[in-house]
């Protein structure tokens, strides 16, 4: 495999949040990175802590409840952590971009859709209003938003769903950043707008040559895209390779059980899988590997120590060390 | 946008005569009666009362009585019982009294309470925010009377503040600049006073509205977009924070003839406020019901313009 | 998928350690302790709660402990812990602890006395007036949310006027006509229970159908009379009342009350208006519960919660209110001591005996702002907007 570039690099992230009395251990040692040109999945359920990690990256934890309590965010030989306020306000938007879940309530009611396209280039770039027009005109019909001459002076509220997704993704585009992170970002739109919508991101990326760090907790849609996945629980990374290696080789016993789980038409007439029992709350982990009280492989090492990543090959990690030896390899990484 | 300015007009007239006839009633059922038709009024002999009942259709059924005022009222006829003035003359001078009061309390209120309840959700929880806090419960808590004679006490003896009335007895044919001065210099207690209470109340629920906007959805987009903060708040936040206070404006309207009764008997102010208050004592009834009346009028058109007002800023209702 | 190094005794299947469970009660007091306002309000109130039951008691009756009626001419305008001159007073005359606690008045009269009777007054116009609004605001409220799209019939109307109409002229001694024409409603209200069930099958006349016409719905009928009473600036309508009334403390009391209900009616509309239509409410139906039990039971614990806060904080603003009425002149008679009349009196000695004014005002300030602390902390916790509350 070449080796590409990394563009993102994180190291060892841990960001808790201090809530009802407690200490949520919300990412736990997370390590990822995104190289040049390729799309990065983070899958998980609700909870894992997947947001957290891509929010963290941009500065956007609010500080209060959360903060950074470890770790490296290396982008363009910088640790963005260490960065000052003024100093991320010219990478976000500007290098990396960020494409959220919700995009009715993500957008300003009160400005036009091309008001607020515009503003991003304004802040990062000189240019001049006529050029500005055009240019958002231009990224509209990136996009793909019909008649954008008109769509250009409407308001979030006046343009359906996944108008309001691509409006987003002009944004982001905006500055030609060379890494978008897209947090679950058809979540909240019908099936068939979400293939347009992956469709468009995918052709987007093609053109620009950009990376993708996206966000899901949906297999089929990470299927479709990704080219690398990590997957995360109860905030730290249980297994990661390429596509191909997540999917048919799955290596540890939580994305076996996802697997699983997914229905499917060979399964018909057949009891469902599921994993039992449920999420840890974050504040209240488990001792050992936090997956253990619902796996069906566990042992009473499970309970005492912190598994460590056993190398597959070829990039494919997974942090099950039971079924690492019990498939006669030794040791792990 | 024309259909809901005539369906406004008419539910509002509508409220208004019923304003009209409740108030009319309250006056008149109301036990005692005016010292004119008083019987035991010893001023009066039994005739001068029998003419004044006359004269004033006392003694006609009450939805007669009801016709004729409202009838002399439009035509500008009603006469104060008290001292025979005619009443919308009596208001109209008191109005001009209250006026300066009125316009440099709300906009020492307005113009103060904005920038404490932006800055106090911009730093939430630093020293700003608590003691702004601090100050605001304070301000809310205070019994109005009690502030202006705090007030009164320490300010007094040390600046020789005037205290009462509008304007210094005996300024005559003082120059200009001086007869400004010195209405100035008696403006300053009371609409320090007035402003006082609505700058606490106003900036708490300008630092809420601050708080409820700052932790949307859009605030986070605009920060991933890299935009300053300066933006982030200033434009993005604060656009739709100022929303509902946009409506709020249209109902300063009936506060133009609230008037406040405290403060202008205590710095013997003659505004409105105390005009209506010697006519309820008195049971002056012309007066009190136009007052009333007015009253309404502002209220319902200060709610009109501000329904209005909410449609022209928020492009999110559209009729 | 076991494997030979697992040990069979060791197939586990652990609870993992879930949150502590809590009930919605230790929620709210968990996050009420964090609150130290609030708490400092609930303790100042609870402070002034005592004071007030031990200031009736104290204060009351024809041989009072302490006396606040007593009037010592010899000794006007004492300051506060000033002895008394026990030469000039009489062996009753001499105030209880040995001293002026607080001073005394322009009459001679023991402030702190006062004090105790007023707490009293004014713990009592609080409670009563916020109580009557309450009670007026949760009814209106209630009523218009939840029934708020049934429509008044024309028919109706015509027949609470015809009643109204009716009772007034048997008020007025026209007795039979008056009686007359409250048969003739009751006649018509039988009738139309008897044909209600048949109006299905039956044509209906034209008159029917213009008397069964729907006039407006209850929301709007009491959405307007919302508006009518708001069109009233209150400070002046209580004035207006409280003046041309006897001056009582009773009526003090239920005018502040009917005048300040119509937050509270807002509040608890709005409430009802988005809890009727959730699936909690659907499914009562469903189950065939009827109309008030799911009023009571179900909707009104949700639609508490802004009740409460304004509840807290009209309580305040009640005894603001009885104070300035006090201070006009308008409060409870003399000799009785209200915190509003001691103010008023002292305010013409507010160079020389400023003790006076002082301690009144103080006072109310400490307690009002007690209580607004406390309604402000209740509306923080009880806030579902805020972030972090789970």
């Amino acid at each position: 495999m070449i080796n590409k570039k990394a563009l993102l690099c994180v190291e060892n992230l841990k960001v808790y949040f201090q809530s009802n009395g407690a200490r949520a251990r919300a990412v736990d040692g997370v390590s990822f990175e995104v190289r040049e040109k390729e799309t990065v999945c983070i899958v998980g359920e609700s909870g894992c802590g997947k947001t957290v990690s891509a929010l963290s990256v941009l500065g956007l934890i609010p500080s209060p409840p959360g903060e950074i309590v470890d770790g490296k965010i290396i982008f363009s030989g910088q640790n963005l952590i260490n960065l000052d306020e003024k100093a991320m306000q010219k990478i976000r938007g500007n290098h990396i971009s960020m494409v959220f879940q919700e995009p009715l309530t993500s957008l300003n009611p009160v400005f036009t859709v091309g008001d607020q396209i515009g503003e991003t280039v304004r802040t990062h770039k000189k240019i001049e209003t006529q050029a500005l027009y055009r240019y958002c005109i231009q990224l509209l019909k990136d996009v793909g938003i019909p008649s954008p001459e008109q769509r250009i002076s409407d308001y979030p509220h006046q343009l359906s769903g996944g108008q309001r997704q691509r409006v987003m993704i002009a944004m982001a585009l905006a500055c030609d950043p060379d890494l978008i992170i897209a947090d679950e970002p058809t979540t909240a739109l019908d099936v068939t707008v979400q293939a347009q919508i992956l469709d468009l991101l995918r052709s987007i990326q093609k053109k620009r040559s950009m990376s993708i760090l996206y966000i899901s907790h949906d297999l089929g849609v990470v299927s479709v895209i990704a080219d690398r996945i990590y997957v995360m629980y109860a905030g730290i990374i249980v297994e990661q390779g390429n596509t191909t290696q997540i999917f048919r080789d799955a290596r540890h016993p939580y994305t076996q059980g996802l697997l699983a789980s997914l229905p499917s038409l060979s399964k018909r007439g057949k009891r469902l899988n599921s994993i039992p029992g449920s999420v840890p709350n974050p504040a209240y982990k488990p001792e050992g590997c936090p997956f253990h009280p619902r796996c069906p492989h566990a042992i009473s090492s499970c309970r005492k120590e912190f598994p460590k990543m056993c190398d597959w090959r070829q990039g494919h990690l997974a942090r099950c060390p039971v079924l690492f030896e019990s498939n006669g390899h030794k040791g792990s990484s | 946008m024309l259909s809901f300015i005539g369906r406004s007009v008419v539910q509002k007239t509508i409220t208004l005569f019923f304003v009209s006839v409740v108030s009319f009633l309250i006056i008149h059922l109301a036990p005692g009666k005016p010292s004119q038709v008083d019987p035991l009024n010893p001023k009066f002999t039994p005739e001068v009362v029998e003419r004044f009942q006359k004269e004033f259709h006392l003694d006609k059924p009450l939805y007669i009585q009801y016709v004729y005022f409202y009838q002399d009222l439009f035509t500008g006829k009603t006469v104060s019982w008290k001292d025979n003035q005619s009443v919308l003359k009596k208001i109209w001078e008191r109005f001009l009294n209250s006026l300066p009061l009125f316009i440099v309390g709300t906009l020492l209120t307005w113009t103060l309470s904005f920038p404490v309840g932006i800055r106090s959700a911009i730093y939430r929880g630093g020293i700003y925010d608590r003691s702004a806090t601090f100050l605001s419960y304070l301000l809310i808590s205070i019994p109005g009377f009690f502030f202006a004679y705090v007030l009164i006490r320490f300010v007094v003896p040390y600046f020789h503040v005037p205290v009462i009335g509008m304007e210094t007895f005996g300024m005559g044919d003082a120059p200009v600049y001086y007869l400004i001065m010195d209405r100035i210099w008696h403006l300053l207690l009371p609409s320090v006073l007035y402003a006082t209470g609505g700058i606490a109340i106003l900036s708490r629920y300008v630092r809420s509205q601050m708080l409820e906007v700052e932790g949307q959805d859009y605030i986070r987009t605009a920060r991933a977009k890299g935009l300053p903060p300066e933006q982030v708040h200033y434009k993005h936040a604060l656009r739709n924070a100022l929303l509902p206070f946009v409506t709020m404006f249209g109902l300063i309207l009936p506060g133009l003839i609230g008037g406040s009764v405290i403060i202008e008997s205590i710095f013997s102010w003659p505004g409105m406020g105390r005009m209506a208050y010697e006519a309820i004592l008195a049971r002056d009834y012309p007066v009190i019901l136009t007052v009333n009346f007015i009253s309404a009028v502002l209220v319902l058109a200060g709610t009109f313009i501000s329904d209005l007002l909410y449609l022209v800023v928020d492009p999110r209702i559209r009729l | 998928m076991n494997t030979d190094k697992q040990d069979s005794s060791e197939k586990i299947y652990i609870e993992p350690p879930l949150a502590p469970k809590r009930t919605r009660w230790q929620e709210f007091r968990r996050h009420f302790v964090k609150n130290k306002l609030a708490i400092l309000g609930l303790i100042i109130f609870i402070l002034f709660f005592f004071c007030a039951v031990a200031g009736l008691i104290l204060t009351s009756g024809s041989n009072p402990l302490f006396d606040p009626a007593m009037v010592r001419l010899q000794e006007k305008l004492r300051p506060p812990l000033a002895k008394p001159n026990l030469v000039s007073l009489k062996p009753a005359e001499v105030p209880t602890l040995g001293i002026y606690l607080m001073g005394t008045d322009d009459l001679g009269r023991d402030v702190f006395s006062r004090m105790l009777q007023g707490a009293w007054v004014s713990l009592t116009v609080g409670f009563v007036a916020v109580g009557i609004s309450v009670l007026i605001g949760i009814f209106m409220g209630g009523i218009a949310g939840y029934f708020g799209q049934h429509h008044i019939r024309i028919d109706h109307i015509l027949l609470t006027l015809a009643l109204i109409f009716g009772t007034g002229l048997m008020i007025a001694k026209f007795a039979f006509i008056g009686t007359l024409i409250l048969l003739l409603c009751l006649a018509y209200i039988f009738y139309s229970r008897q044909t209600r069930d048949r109006s299905e099958e039956q044509e209906m006349s034209a008159l029917k159908m213009i008397l069964h016409g729907n006039a407006f719905s209850v929301d709007t009928l009491i959405m307007r009379i919302v508006d009518i009473m708001l069109c009233f600036p209150s400070f002046f309508l209580i004035l207006t009342v409280v003046a041309l009334l006897p001056a009582s403390i009773y009526n003090i009391m239920i005018v502040i009350g009917l005048t300040s209900w119509m937050g509270t009616t807002r509040f608890v509309r709005a409430e009802f208006l988005s809890l009727r239509e959730q699936d909690f409410v659907a499914a009562a139906k469903a189950l065939g519960i009827n109309n008030f039990r799911i009023i009571f039971r179900h909707i009104m614990p949700n639609a508490i919660a802004p009740v409460l806060v304004s509840a807290t904080i009209g309580i305040a603003s009640a005894i603001l209110t009885e104070a300035g009425l006090s201070f006009l002149g308008f409060g409870v008679p003399p000799p009785h001591a209200t915190w509003g009349n001691i103010l008023s009196n002292g305010k013409n000695f507010i160079f020389d005996a400023p003790w006076l004014t002082f301690i009144p005002g103080i006072a109310i300030l400490i307690v009002v702002l007690s209580f607004n602390l406390f309604g402000e902390g209740i509306r923080d916790i009880l806030n579902p907007k805020l972030k972090g509350r789970s």
